[in-house]
């Protein structure tokens, strides 16, 4: 297969880039952000893209999706990230679908799919219980009771948790606090008796949730795929995230080094346009290397899990590790050549590097993929 | 079955055929590679029978025209036979800078004659070729080279140095960048030529490297002659063809970096030297870092090869994108050979072994100096990629 966009993807990204754009630009972020806006993103965007399909892009067709795969919703979360769009796709349309349309039973795909793919259904990933990610270390409990089970614990970093509909949570049925097996994941409703959802203010003007769940009954049928064989899947699912917040940093990015090019070519100092300056057309030389990096192993990852998706993990790990860093060196180098004025709030360079920041550190940052990557080495 | 398929089945046939055992092993060391020339001296019968075989095919120049001594093969059936090749870990039969420089601007540049000439030749590992770029004065900046070339009637008369001419002492021909015209402007009075280095004007000396290897000369021009016809495209004109050959240069020194090409994943390699601890993990926790770090830069690299080439073929171009793979791709190679020297510890540092990493680990320290430096491709980004403008 050719490391190239299809056709069919080409179309997607001119159309999404074209949708985003005009009607999701950076202003719509910085806007939501001084409103305090409650739900952290724009309803009417949302459904919008929902309209256009977006929603159902891992949705199968026979539960009302369109089934592009990986590539697909990666073109858009790339697009999203030139624009720093906020919304539930990745915790959605992404993640939520994946978990579902792969380890779901008939009847949680029945239920859940057409509502994702139609925009009407929300969903959020609780994984993290300290400050670094580590999935496998899950202390949150689920006892047996009566004819289901009973949660006790707490989640952090819930991206979209406050305004989803559905929680997918790990939660440990058996083994100890550090072990795969054991780990069994839950369907939990929001609104569900027992779970407290506390908003947290990110630093990148989206919020994430830190959600309680004190004695939350339920059923059986909550659980999605297997009783303490949840860890794979869950790891699965978090993979699918990952590679699409690394499509993602890869839209910032190259957002970044456009808008710092074009600086280049405007600012005078000294006399001169400072884009003649060897000094700085080599940062910018060098940063634009480290994207095309980034962007091929993000495309080439993408790819692995549409066409093999259960031997995608360390590629996930590579383009996780490698797009956190270029992301990230992108986002600061854009702000020391942008000089003072990338330091002011009223310039949208500054909204780079904090969403950046945050899509860096979901799901595991790059410190994290970089040893998960050895780990699956075997070195 | 389509005709790729039935190509791919009739080459995998053709290589477990005539592909000697000898020839699907690993290179033991630089010495085991063959570059052909009139004072070849095959390392073996294998060697020998496995160029003759390819080249008998058209295969050590795939797609270039049968009447040129190639096989005429299509992108995409070229890209076959690499597979299948790689498959059966076929070594290449025939490293040459007559194919990987010199062929490509005769074929875009050179006269009937001069392809008919000169390609067969090549693409049967007759004749080695050296190339003749830069001058103790003209190393980055190229263009102020200064080797003087004069119009004597009926031929060339060339005096001048050149320096960096690789493996000269072993070449018969040698391509020179010339200069034709002292007075015009430093782009425009080059000349592109071919010279035979069997005359007494031509003569060489090894320079040794801080590797211990000479694998460079210097190549002196004393009233050396060349025959009219030798000059290739228009006098004055060689600057265009100098260029488009660097760019081959660079994809091919970029390409050094995929780190595939029979080496061993640095991970393979840092496991075995200094071992695991009780976790699975290798004993130095920060070299594992710092490996599992350029063995994704490579996958990124490798991902960045293809990418960029699978967007040339559907008519994208690479262009000056060969300055961003020439550029990373050396800066990796040196990466991955300072961390084979940390993984290698005091055994690494021992100089009296035959092909010891430390020789490798020195060479690489030239990866991002030859074909034009980092520096220069970094200039060369920012203006034709990037566009920014020039003061």
């Amino acid at each position: 297969m050719e490391l190239v966009l299809t056709e069919e993807a080409g179309m997607l990204k001119d159309a999404a880039k074209g949708f985003l754009s005009d009607s999701a630009p950076v202003s719509q972020l910085r806007k939501l952000r001084d409103e305090k806006s409650a739900d952290g993103f724009d309803r009417k965007t949302w459904a919008a893209m929902a309209e256009m399909g977006w929603t159902g892009v891992l949705v199968p067709e026979e539960h009302g999706g369109v089934a592009m795969g990986h590539v697909a919703a990666g073109v858009v979360a790339e697009e999203m990230g030139r624009t720093l769009t906020a919304s539930p796709f990745l915790s959605t349309a992404i993640m939520g679908a994946n978990a579902l349309s792969r380890f779901g039973s008939d009847a949680q795909k029945g239920e859940w799919l057409p509502k994702i793919a139609a925009g009407e259904a929300i969903f959020a990933v609780g994984t993290d219980e300290g400050r670094k990610h580590n999935p496998v270390s899950v202390t949150t409990k689920a006892e047996r009771s009566g004819n289901g089970f009973k949660l006790n614990g707490e989640k952090s970093f819930v991206a979209e948790g406050h305004v989803a509909d559905m929680i997918l949570v790990s939660a440990r049925t058996a083994g100890s606090e550090s072990e795969e097996e054991g780990v069994t994941l839950f369907l939990v409703p929001r609104e569900a008796a027992g779970v407290t959802v506390e908003r947290q203010f990110m630093v990148d003007s989206r919020n994430s949730a830190r959600v309680k769940l004190d004695n939350v009954e339920l059923n059986a049928d909550a659980v999605l795929g297997e009783v303490d064989g949840g860890y794979k899947s869950l790891e699965a699912v978090l993979d699918s995230g990952r590679a699409g917040l690394s499509a993602e940093m890869s839209g910032s990015a190259q957002e970044c080094l456009e808008r710092t090019v074009d600086y280049l070519k405007e600012r005078k100092q000294f006399g001169e346009i400072i884009g003649t300056y060897q000094g700085l057309q080599h940062r910018a030389a060098h940063l634009y290397s480290e994207i095309e990096l980034g962007k091929s192993i993000v495309l080439k990852t993408l790819q692995t899990l549409d066409m093999a998706p259960d031997h995608a993990a360390m590629m996930v790990s590579a383009a996780k590790s490698k797009m956190g860093q270029v992301a990230q060196l992108a986002a600061q180098e854009s702000i020391q050549m942008h000089g003072g004025i990338g330091m002011t709030d009223e310039y949208d360079i500054g909204f780079f590097i904090k969403r950046v920041r945050v899509a860096e550190a979901l799901f595991g940052d790059s410190n994290y993929h970089t040893d998960k990557f050895a780990r699956l080495r075997k070195y | 079955m389509s005709d790729l398929e039935t190509f791919r089945a009739e080459t995998r046939a053709w290589l477990e055929a005539n592909c000697p055992e000898e020839m699907r092993l690993p290179l033991k060391s630089e010495l085991d590679v063959c570059w052909g020339g009139k004072r070849w001296t095959f390392k073996s019968e294998a060697q020998k029978v496995w160029l003759e075989r390819m080249a008998e095919k058209g295969w050590t120049v795939p797609e270039w025209a049968p009447e040129y001594g190639g096989a005429g093969l299509s992108k995409e059936e070229a890209k076959i036979l690499k597979d299948e090749m790689k498959a059966i870990k076929a070594r290449s039969p025939l490293n040459s800078f007559g194919i990987w420089m010199l062929g490509p601007a005769l074929l875009k540049y050179g006269n009937e004659e001069q392809k008919r000439e000169h390609l067969p030749k090549i693409a049967r590992g007759e004749i080695r070729w050296a190339q003749g770029y830069s001058e103790p004065n003209a190393g980055s900046d190229l263009a102020s080279l200064m080797t003087k070339c004069e119009d004597q009637g009926d031929h060339f008369l060339i005096n001048g140095q050149k320096v960096w001419t690789s493996y000269a002492d072993e070449a018969d021909w040698i391509f020179v960048l010339v200069r034709t015209d002292f007075q015009a402007a430093k782009h425009d009075g080059i000349s592109f030529v071919l010279v035979d280095m069997e005359q007494p004007g031509v003569t060489t000396k090894p320079i040794q490297l801080i590797s211990g290897k000479s694998p460079f000369c210097e190549t002196f021009f004393d009233d050396a002659r060349c025959e009219k016809h030798n000059l290739v495209g228009e006098m004055n004109k060689g600057w265009s063809i100098a260029k488009y050959l660097l760019t081959h240069e660079r994809e091919m020194i970029g390409g050094m970096g995929q780190g595939s090409g029979g080496m061993r994943p640095m991970g393979d390699i840092a496991a075995q030297q200094i071992g695991l601890n009780d976790r699975g993990e290798l004993a130095d926790p920060v070299l594992r870092t710092d490996v599992a770090r350029a063995e994704i830069d490579g996958l990124a690299f490798l991902a960045t090869m293809e990418r960029v080439t699978d967007e040339a073929k559907s008519g994208q171009g690479v262009g000056a994108n060969s300055s961003m793979l020439k550029y990373y791709g050396t800066e990796l190679n040196k990466r991955r050979f300072e961390l084979m020297m940390d993984s290698s510890g005091s055994d690494g540092l021992e100089w009296d072994k035959e092909n010891d990493v430390a020789r490798h680990w020195l060479r690489t320290k030239a990866n991002s100096i030859e074909g034009g430096t980092s520096e220069v491709q970094l200039n060369i980004i920012s203006k034709r990629i990037l566009q920014l403008p020039t003061a």
